[in-house]
């Protein structure tokens, strides 16, 4: 190498540092080794993928008939089964990255000291913060892509736009991941967990999932238009029908910065937590 | 017995007096259970239940109050107005409300039996061990999972005496038949937690209960008649759910609910739901035996 190409690096410290908090290869060891952890319990991860199969199966078989045709986006009328798909999509990726961000990262912290043991490594807790939702996210993009196999075998995929549903429901799944566990760290035992539950069960059922949001009086609108769950409802309903407008651009971006605050908080309470 | 005096907190007999005459032996206090006989042994177990339970029903009570209502306001009100919109022949003639109330309530009861008679009855094996506490006190193994179905009884006819409420404040229900609808729910609950209990204590790891939720709970939940009536599945997975205990509860709640009772179905619900609470809570004194004593 020549002298002039040598002056151009930066001085070997500062790369060093520079590498170290890009993080991204330390966070992978955090992935690494959730994904050989899972290898003992596959079956729990693949049996993921069920759970909103059997949604999907109980309303394309039953509520559908009975519900007929509601006004989805654009004010179109489609088949319910439509409608109600990516709302179950947003769903189980809000609520795969809940479960997984919360009770999962609680029992590490609290039981499994498993922070504790990574930090006695090179592994700083920003590292860690970024790590775990990586998993989650991961995760989320495996289930996702499952549930849009499933809706492309039955039918209800009509847009060439949905291919944008499984990134969308990774950013879902990334802004919820990151909020439960910036949540996470403010618990202190198992009884907290009541307020996870008390947090997602409204968002599941009032988020515009089950029927069009026009069905509630205009104030109660205005609450569940603030709410993260019915941005990704919206967002992924509008992509799988097709009726796409600018709109969707800043609901994308709430989520965003929603998951980025909570990365950063969270990033900044494990460290507190674990007194670095 | 004299062990089983050990676990009564009774004052001890005073000493005799020398030369005198032995007092005469006070009765015994009658606290709480009464003597313990074998029914209040496992009374001892329930009142330990009690106990944790004062400590940590605060864990609970936020989702077991509101849970129930967001259900009966999204399923019941929200949903139900695009269904009734529609038309309602194919539920029978009642709102989509009336309709899916009691099926709440049964699936309910049932939610709160897997929840109380999974993790709980594993974690006092491996976890906290009240179990391991308690084989080292005179209550035999029926007594331990007896008593601990005592209280999972008592929570989920708690949890469903707040639906049977809620559902009677919303409308959803016409006739006063209902009022029985909160035990019929409580037995469905217990011919989950009994059999399930039974099961979850000779458990080795904790992975079974997630793929009991999701292919027992989650399936059951959805194609039990819970949402959508059964004449609308496909003839072989209608013989199916009529042979799940969940659709057994749902439909005596919902003849209860509905006030149209007819009294042989109903009878075939009970006996159904009370053969597998039965066989349940016999199962369980022998697997909790074999999993704490031999």
């Amino acid at each position: 190498m020549s002298s002039a190409t040598l002056r151009m690096l930066p001085p070997a410290g500062r790369l060093k540092r520079l590498q170290r908090a890009g993080g991204d290869v330390s966070s992978l060891r955090l992935v690494e080794r959730h994904a050989r952890v899972y290898r003992h319990a596959w079956l729990v991860f693949a049996s993921g993928i069920f759970e909103p199969l059997f949604y999907l199966l109980s309303v394309g078989l039953g509520l559908g008939v009975l519900v007929g045709k509601v006004p989805g986006p654009g004010g179109h009328p489609v088949p319910y089964r439509e409608f109600v798909a990516p709302g179950l999509l947003a769903v189980s990726s809000m609520n795969g990255a809940m479960y997984d961000s919360t009770f999962n990262i609680f029992f590490r912290l609290k039981y499994a000291k498993l922070y504790d043991a990574i930090l006695a490594t090179p592994m700083s807790p920003a590292q860690v913060a970024l790590g775990e939702i990586g998993w989650a996210l991961l995760r989320g993009t495996i289930y996702a892509a499952a549930f849009m196999l499933v809706m492309l075998g039955m039918g209800l995929v009509h847009s060439p736009w949905a291919v944008l549903d499984v990134p969308v429901a990774v950013l879902i799944g990334f802004a919820f991941a990151a909020l439960g566990m910036t949540g996470t760290t403010y618990m202190k035992s198992w009884q907290d967990f009541d307020y996870v539950l008390l947090a997602s069960m409204p968002l599941f059922l009032f988020s515009a999932t089950f029927y069009p949001l026009g069905v509630y009086p205009r104030p109660v609108q205005v609450i569940v238009e603030c709410t993260p769950l019915y941005q990704g409802v919206v967002l992924l309903r509008d992509l799988t029908v097709g009726v796409v407008g600018p709109d969707l651009l800043w609901r994308a971006a709430y989520l965003a910065i929603l998951g980025l605050v909570g990365l950063w908080v969270a990033g900044r309470r494990l460290a507190r937590l674990l007194l670095v | 017995m004299a062990v089983l005096s050990r676990g009564d907190d009774s004052p001890q007999t005073p000493p005799a007096h020398e030369g005198a005459a032995r007092p005469p032996v006070p009765p015994r206090p009658r606290r709480h259970g009464g003597a313990p006989r074998a029914s209040g042994l496992s009374f001892r177990a329930f009142q330990c239940w009690l106990t944790v339970y004062r400590r940590i029903w605060r864990s609970s009570i936020w989702s077991s109050v509101l849970g129930p209502l967001f259900y009966l306001g999204a399923l019941g009100i929200g949903l139900g107005t695009l269904v009734d919109k529609r038309g309602t022949a194919g539920l029978g003639g009642v709102s989509y409300l009336a309709f899916v109330a009691p099926a709440i309530l049964a699936s309910g009861a049932m939610n709160t039996a897997m929840g109380e008679a999974s993790y709980p009855v594993f974690g006092s094996v491996k976890w906290n061990k009240i179990y391991i506490a308690a084989q080292a006190s005179p209550l035999r193994p029926g007594d331990i999972s007896r008593g601990h179905l005592m209280f999972m009884t008592m929570r989920i006819a708690m949890n469903a005496a707040l639906v049977t409420a809620y559902m009677w404040a919303l409308g959803a229900t016409t006739s006063p038949w209902v009022v029985l609808a909160w035990p019929a729910a409580t037995l469905t609950g217990l011919a989950f937690a009994a059999p399930i209990a039974a099961w979850a204590v000779t458990v080795r790891t904790e992975n079974n209960f997630a793929y009991m939720f999701r292919f027992g709970m989650m399936p059951l939940m959805l194609f039990s008649g819970t949402f959508f009536p059964l004449s609308q599945l496909p003839a072989w997975l209608r013989v199916l759910a009529y042979a799940t205990p969940l659709w057994q509860g749902v439909s005596l709640c919902r003849m209860l609910s509905l006030g149209h009772l007819d009294v042989p179905v109903a009878l075939v619900n009970v006996a159904y739901l009370s053969v597998l609470a039965a066989a349940g809570i016999w199962a369980g004194a022998r697997t909790y035996r074999r999993r704490l004593y031999v």
